[in-house]
């Protein structure tokens, strides 16, 4: 089992070297291809200072020059300077954003795990009940409302109206609750549906009416037999979700006025900004690969049937 | 089981009535006693060089941290004695020569002379570094060919001379009468020559010198701290020739984006002032802020631009029916809803005590037979369908639907919108790739030529190719000239045709609509919205 999980690592491993390459490649032609540049604005610059500002950069050489150089750079680790904000290498940008987009989305999906997880387990025990009905019912509304209307709704209660929190910001601990409750909501509904779904579909199955004839308990039923099978989906799901959480929201960094790493990612591609744009794309290639590694991981943990290839 | 919930229902209980008890200070609650300022400023910097940003949050930040030889009285923006004492201007007005104080130092101590402002004007004319701005200093005696590389250009033959330690002449290429004011754009600030050469920042953009550490300014603040996307503070320079005057114990700018994240900021007491308000918050804000609310003109004007090389905008009846045929009072009491005042010609009125003539009215009977005429003269039947450009927004969507609809049921035009995002619209725009474009044009500084030199015969900023001899003809005199009255009545004329010739179909000047906390003291409305700092206050709420 040890030789054999060393070796499925380090053959997934070596598999993500060329699919980043590909990544960085696409990336770099196809931002290039978007109309408009970097150093573009509404008031035009005159032409022999737009061709000094490009010549800084190095804009003048050929674009498969240019590629080299900077795959050249990338393989040394260097992403190169942001285009936008001058001063400041991709790499810093990164990493002061990272560590926050990472303490929200662990917080949120810990709150989605907390919620998510007991209301799909009590559906399932208690199917077609009110106790089925109501979390499900909220699942459902939790997944239909936008976080953009979440959000403001949630800070209009705590904050506008009963002054617990302060409506934005990243400066305390209690800057950290309104939004992760937030992204954490809305991933606690998903979770609820598909914890529910696993559920069901485990406890009409023989060996867990083998546990009950021999005289299980129903805590001992669900915990110890069932629970097992049914997070296989919810294990799935928590990879690409766990990913996208800890890379940031736009949305939510705006509403919340939170220094994250969703931001950059966004304004990257609108302000042409073109090496930060390969940088934010390919960190988060990194961590879909690297999550995904660890569901396969974790889900063969689960489930003896499933092998590691 | 049961004991295990009771309890954590406790727990969770507790924490939430601790978390409801102790509410701190916000910060308009205790400015009266920190002074210290948070104000919302928009977007994340640029950065903080003054040689390689270009933008209104940079501007903000960087008059805390620099100052020049000038600066400008917070009421009117009249030229005030800044790192320069006084000044002379030679009989010809094209050489100043500026005693620079002996007391001016730099945040680390040093002595600030006038060989630092040379180092300073050379760095950002220097081709290397590409400065965007540069051109602003290219009133300068040969820093256009200096800045072009061109050979046999060198530093010697631009017009920046150190007579000595504290005093510093400045040839200029013609008399310009706007040139002190130009001098309180930051492309004119110092930077510390043994700072950037320590990071080798003398042609190279992007050293980390802007650093929290490292940045060293002459300004009345200097910088503390930087976190992107989250928070800029600045704290009183003891070195500021002028410390003793200055009342506010630090800064803090607040980059938020979002309007209604800025505007929900600003009623939980964490910042004094807001840049923007949403369009859809503004009636509300009236009636549950009114002291607080204020509408303030701006130097800016909100504008069309038209293709004139497209059909039927080859066509100057066309061009000025379409003018004709906007009812700008509906459209700032309808759609904009923040005070904007109708514009009737190009350049914001007052700028520079300028007001030009209303040559463009609301007359649609006037616009029906120009359209009629047009028809008639090119035997068509209709006239050729029309576009409007506009890019992702809000804002500019709801008022091209207005215009559509103007044009359409005013006209019978047959008008389209298109709508592109920013950069692909820059692209299109100067491409002259469109037949109708949304625009606004914010001015540098306060004088009518940074409105109406933009329509020169192939200026950068044109891009509706239109041209016409006796405009740039005007704009040059005026330029040369520096009897004001002289001055007036070239931009009275370029006016005049611009509402004949219609290039450009202006819609309003810009308001500025903010929230300003009433406890701000020291802090006066004008047209450029620059607020030295050094003579901002805070009260006890």
């Amino acid at each position: 089992m040890q030789a054999s999980l060393a070796r499925f690592i380090l053959t997934r491993l070596l598999q993500a070297v060329p699919v980043l390459l590909i990544i960085a490649t696409l990336t770099f032609f196809m931002v290039r291809l978007a109309p408009g540049g970097p150093f573009s604005g509404e008031k035009k610059i005159p032409e022999e200072i737009q061709r000094n500002i490009e010549a800084h950069y190095g804009f003048d050489k050929p674009l498969g020059e240019q590629y080299l150089r900077y795959m050249g750079h990338l393989l040394q680790g260097d992403l190169g300077p942001s285009f936008k904000y001058v001063g400041w290498d991709v790499t810093e940008l990164i990493g002061q954003s990272f560590p926050v987009s990472l303490q929200l989305g662990a917080f949120a999906m810990l709150i989605a795990l907390a919620v998510g997880l007991p209301a799909g387990v009590i559906a399932a025990l208690r199917k077609n009940t009110a106790a089925d009905y109501i979390p499900m019912g909220l699942a459902m509304v939790g997944i239909c409302l936008p976080t953009f209307v979440m959000g403001p709704l949630l800070i209009l209660l705590f904050s506008s109206k009963l002054g617990w929190f302060s409506p934005m910001g990243w400066y305390s601990w209690r800057d950290l609750v309104l939004p992760s409750l937030t992204l954490g909501l809305y991933y606690a509904a998903y979770i609820a549906r598909l914890t529910r779904g696993g559920m069901l579909e485990v406890l009409g199955q023989d060996y867990l009416r083998t546990a009950r004839a021999k005289g299980a308990s129903t805590t001992r039923v669900v915990f110890r037999h069932a629970l097992r099978g049914a997070l296989q989906p919810v294990v799935a799901f928590l990879g690409p979700a766990m990913a996208g959480l800890i890379s940031g929201s736009f949305v939510i960094e705006t509403i919340f006025f939170i220094p994250g790493l969703g931001r950059h990612f966004v304004n990257a591609a609108f302000n042409r900004d073109y090496t930060m744009v390969i940088g934010t794309v390919l960190f988060y290639a990194v961590l879909i690969l690297a999550l995904n590694l660890l569901v396969d991981i974790v889900q063969a943990a689960l489930n003896p049937r499933s092998r590691l290839e | 089981m049961n004991r295990a919930w009771c309890r954590a229902f406790t727990s969770a209980g507790l924490l939430l009535f601790a978390v409801s008890c102790h509410r701190p200070l916000t910060h308009v609650e205790s400015g009266g006693r920190d002074q210290v300022l948070h104000l919302g400023n928009g977007t994340e910097p640029q950065g903080l060089d003054p040689h390689i940003v270009t933008g209104v949050p940079e501007h903000n930040i960087l008059s805390a941290l620099l100052e020049g030889l000038v600066t400008e009285d917070p009421r009117t923006l009249e030229v005030r004695p800044g790192v320069a004492e006084s000044w002379t201007l030679s009989p010809d007005r094209r050489v100043y020569t500026f005693r620079l104080r002996r007391t001016a130092r730099w945040s680390n101590g040093d002595a600030l002379t006038a060989h630092d402002f040379a180092y300073s004007f050379r760095r950002i004319l220097n081709p290397a570094l590409g400065a965007q701005y540069a051109y602003m200093l290219h009133v300068l005696r040969g820093a256009r060919a200096f800045n072009k590389g061109k050979a046999g250009a060198g530093w010697e033959g631009v017009g920046v001379e150190v007579l000595d330690d504290h005093t510093l002449r400045l040839t200029l290429e013609n008399a310009t009468p706007h040139f002190l004011e130009l001098l309180n754009h930051y492309s004119f600030w110092p930077v510390h020559p043994g700072t950037l050469e320590r990071f080798g920042a003398f042609a190279k953009r992007g050293t980390p010198w802007t650093r929290p550490g490292n940045f060293v300014g002459n300004g009345a603040f200097e910088l503390r701290e930087w976190r992107v996307n989250s928070r800029i503070e600045v704290a009183p320079n003891p070195h500021y020739w002028d410390a003793s005057n200055v009342a506010l114990k630090g800064i803090c700018f607040y980059p938020i984006d979002s309007a209604d994240t800025e505007e929900r900021a600003y009623r939980a007491g964490f910042i004094h002032r807001t840049q923007t308000v949403p369009i859809h918050r503004i009636d509300d804000l009236r009636r549950r802020r009114p002291g607080e609310i204020r509408f303030e003109t701006y130097l800016g004007t909100y504008f069309y631009r038209l293709n004139i090389t497209k059909k039927p905008l080859d066509d100057a009846r066309v061009r000025r029916a379409l003018a004709l045929a906007v009812d700008r009072a509906a459209l700032v009491s309808n759609i904009t809803r923040g005070g904007q005042q109708p514009a009737f010609h190009f350049c914001p009125p007052g700028t520079g005590g300028f007001t030009a003539p209303s040559g463009l009215k609301f007359d649609v009977v006037e616009a029906r037979r120009l359209i009629a005429e047009y028809l008639s003269a090119t035997g068509q039947a209709r006239v050729p369908p029309i576009e409007i450009l506009y890019n992702t927004s809000e804002s500019h969507k709801v008022i091209a639907e207005a215009i559509q609809g103007m044009w359409r049921d005013q006209l019978g035009l047959d008008v389209k919108l298109l709508n592109q995002e920013w950069k692909v619209y820059l692209d299109s725009v100067t491409q002259t790739n469109y037949f109708t474009s949304r625009a606004g044009w914010i001015g540098d500084y306060n004088d009518p030529n940074t409105f109406l030199d933009m329509w020169l015969t192939g200026g950068g900023n044109n891009n509706t190719g239109w041209s016409s001899a006796r405009y740039d003809e005007l704009i040059r005199k005026a330029a040369a000239t520096d009897d004001t009255a002289a001055r007036l009545r070239c931009f009275h004329e370029a006016e005049e045709i611009l509402a004949r010739e219609v290039p450009v179909v202006p819609l309003y000047f810009y308001v500025n609509v903010t929230l300003r906390h009433p406890t701000v003291q020291g802090w006066h409305p004008n047209v450029l919205d620059h607020h030295p700092y050094q003579h901002v206050r805070l009260q006890a709420p």
